[in-house]
């Protein structure tokens, strides 16, 4: 066996992160490592999509500093494409209703995966971050088949799908992050 | 409780960080397939870093020296086998020499810094090693309960090799008096505490301009050899 050393334990992000890890957003005079639109060169195969959510909290008012990062495949289901990083950042409480918005691409299928992004959740009062993931409604299928989505208790399987918003004049899906309640999001171990 | 599945990392909902109440998860965590456990970080490169963004004595300067002591803040990046997390980023975040934070929402009624920004980022190297020079950081207060101080620290993110390596984390300095009051250090179970801690080295001081500080970090998953992804 070989000997494992302890990991270096969690912390929160904290409410002050903003200049430090998303300056551009919130317009400190620093540049960040990644930002909401991943589809910022336009070369990038695949359909565009947008993604657009809130974080809750458990007396359901919209939280106005959390941290999301998404981290997901090309439309070909590639996690190594150099065109396409596949990863987002972005702070909530820069807009009204204190929601965020991702532009992106679709990912494809990985596998027997059905199309998914992995999503990272910080935030002040989140001493360890939180993960989870967003699956598709218009994936119906393939998320049947997905042996993630499989193992999670069918009452809970909504809080993973961003719902495709009807009738928008462009492809836009909502997905609120709920962190406590009736509707708690499923996060995973990691 | 509900907790993250690595012991070392503190409770979801821990009641005397008062803001964990209404946000941490209370629900169970689910398994993580196999295939999550494998997946790659993202790849940050040189490209992401320019030419000032690991010293934080200099990236913010307007005209003339930030105020305070300067530090350096070394270490190593490595795995839970105790490998070398190489070409790994590492940000940074922290509050000036007086506590106050360059963030807008800072309300702190401490002197904002002309010349101290508090953000940098580097890569590191091929022995996982990593130097960023700084300022050390005030203590600050806090709304958490009455008199509530944090102990002076420095924010970092990491990403590693693996998206279950994702860590962000603060290191603390020894000897602090505030950190046996600080609910956001003690969250963190007893036993592994220490392991937030960074540790004066005299080796790491440069004479005539800085005091030296050792802070190393490991990150869980193994850091898998191309040959055996
Ligand atoms: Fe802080």
């Amino acid at each position: 066996m070989e000997n494992k050393t302890d990991i270096t334990p969690s912390q929160t992000v904290g409410p002050f992160f903003a200049y430090g890890i998303t300056p551009e957003q919130y317009g400190y005079g620093y540049t960040q490592i990644a930002t909401a639109n991943l589809v910022a060169s336009k070369n990038i195969q695949g359909e565009r999509i947008r993604i657009v959510g809130r974080v809750v909290d458990g007396a359901g008012n919209a939280i106005p500093d959390a941290v999301i990062e998404i981290w997901q495949a090309d439309s070909l289901g590639s996690y190594s494409n150099p065109a396409f990083l596949g990863f987002g950042r972005v702070g909530t409480g820069t807009s009204v209703d204190n929601s965020f918005a991702f532009e992106t691409i679709k990912p494809g299928r990985i596998g027997n995966e059905a199309p998914h992004i992995n999503v990272i959740v910080l935030m002040r009062g989140l001493l360890t971050h939180a993960f989870t993931r967003i699956y598709f409604s218009d994936e119906d299928v393939a998320n049947q088949n997905d042996p993630l989505l499989v193992t999670v208790p069918v009452a809970r399987k909504h809080t993973l799908i961003a719902q495709r918003v009807p009738q928008s004049h462009r492809v836009e899906y909502q997905y609120d992050i709920f962190m406590q309640g009736e509707r708690e999001t499923v996060f995973f171990e990691f | 409780m509900n907790s993250p599945v690595k012991e070392v990392h503190p409770p979801y909902i821990f009641p005397p960080y008062k803001s964990t109440i209404l946000r941490g998860p209370t629900k169970p965590l689910l398994p993580m397939h196999d295939s999550l456990r494998s997946l790659r970080a993202p790849v940050f490169g040189q490209s992401v870093i320019s030419k000032f963004d690991h010293d934080l004595t200099k990236n913010g300067i307007v005209n003339g020296e930030p105020i305070g002591e300067r530090i350096v803040v070394a270490g190593t990046v490595s795995d839970e086998s105790g490998r070398p997390v190489k070409n790994t980023l590492v940000e940074i975040w922290q509050a000036n020499a007086a506590g106050r934070y360059v963030h807008k929402v800072d309300q702190h009624n401490a002197p904002l810094d002309p010349n101290f920004f508090g953000g940098g980022r580097c890569l590191t190297d091929e022995m996982g090693r990593y130097k960023f020079y700084t300022i050390k950081p005030g203590a600050y207060p806090w709304g958490n309960h009455a008199n509530a101080w944090r102990p002076n620290h420095i924010h970092l993110s990491l990403f590693g090799n693996h998206i279950i390596s994702r860590l962000v984390t603060q290191m603390y300095f020894p000897g602090d008096p505030l950190l046996e009051h600080d609910p956001i250090l003690n969250g963190v179970p007893k036993l592994y505490r220490h392991l937030l801690l960074s540790a004066f080295k005299f080796e790491l001081t440069e004479e005539g301009f800085a005091l030296g500080y050792e802070f190393n970090i490991v990150l869980a998953g193994k850091n898998k050899t191309p040959f055996e992804s």
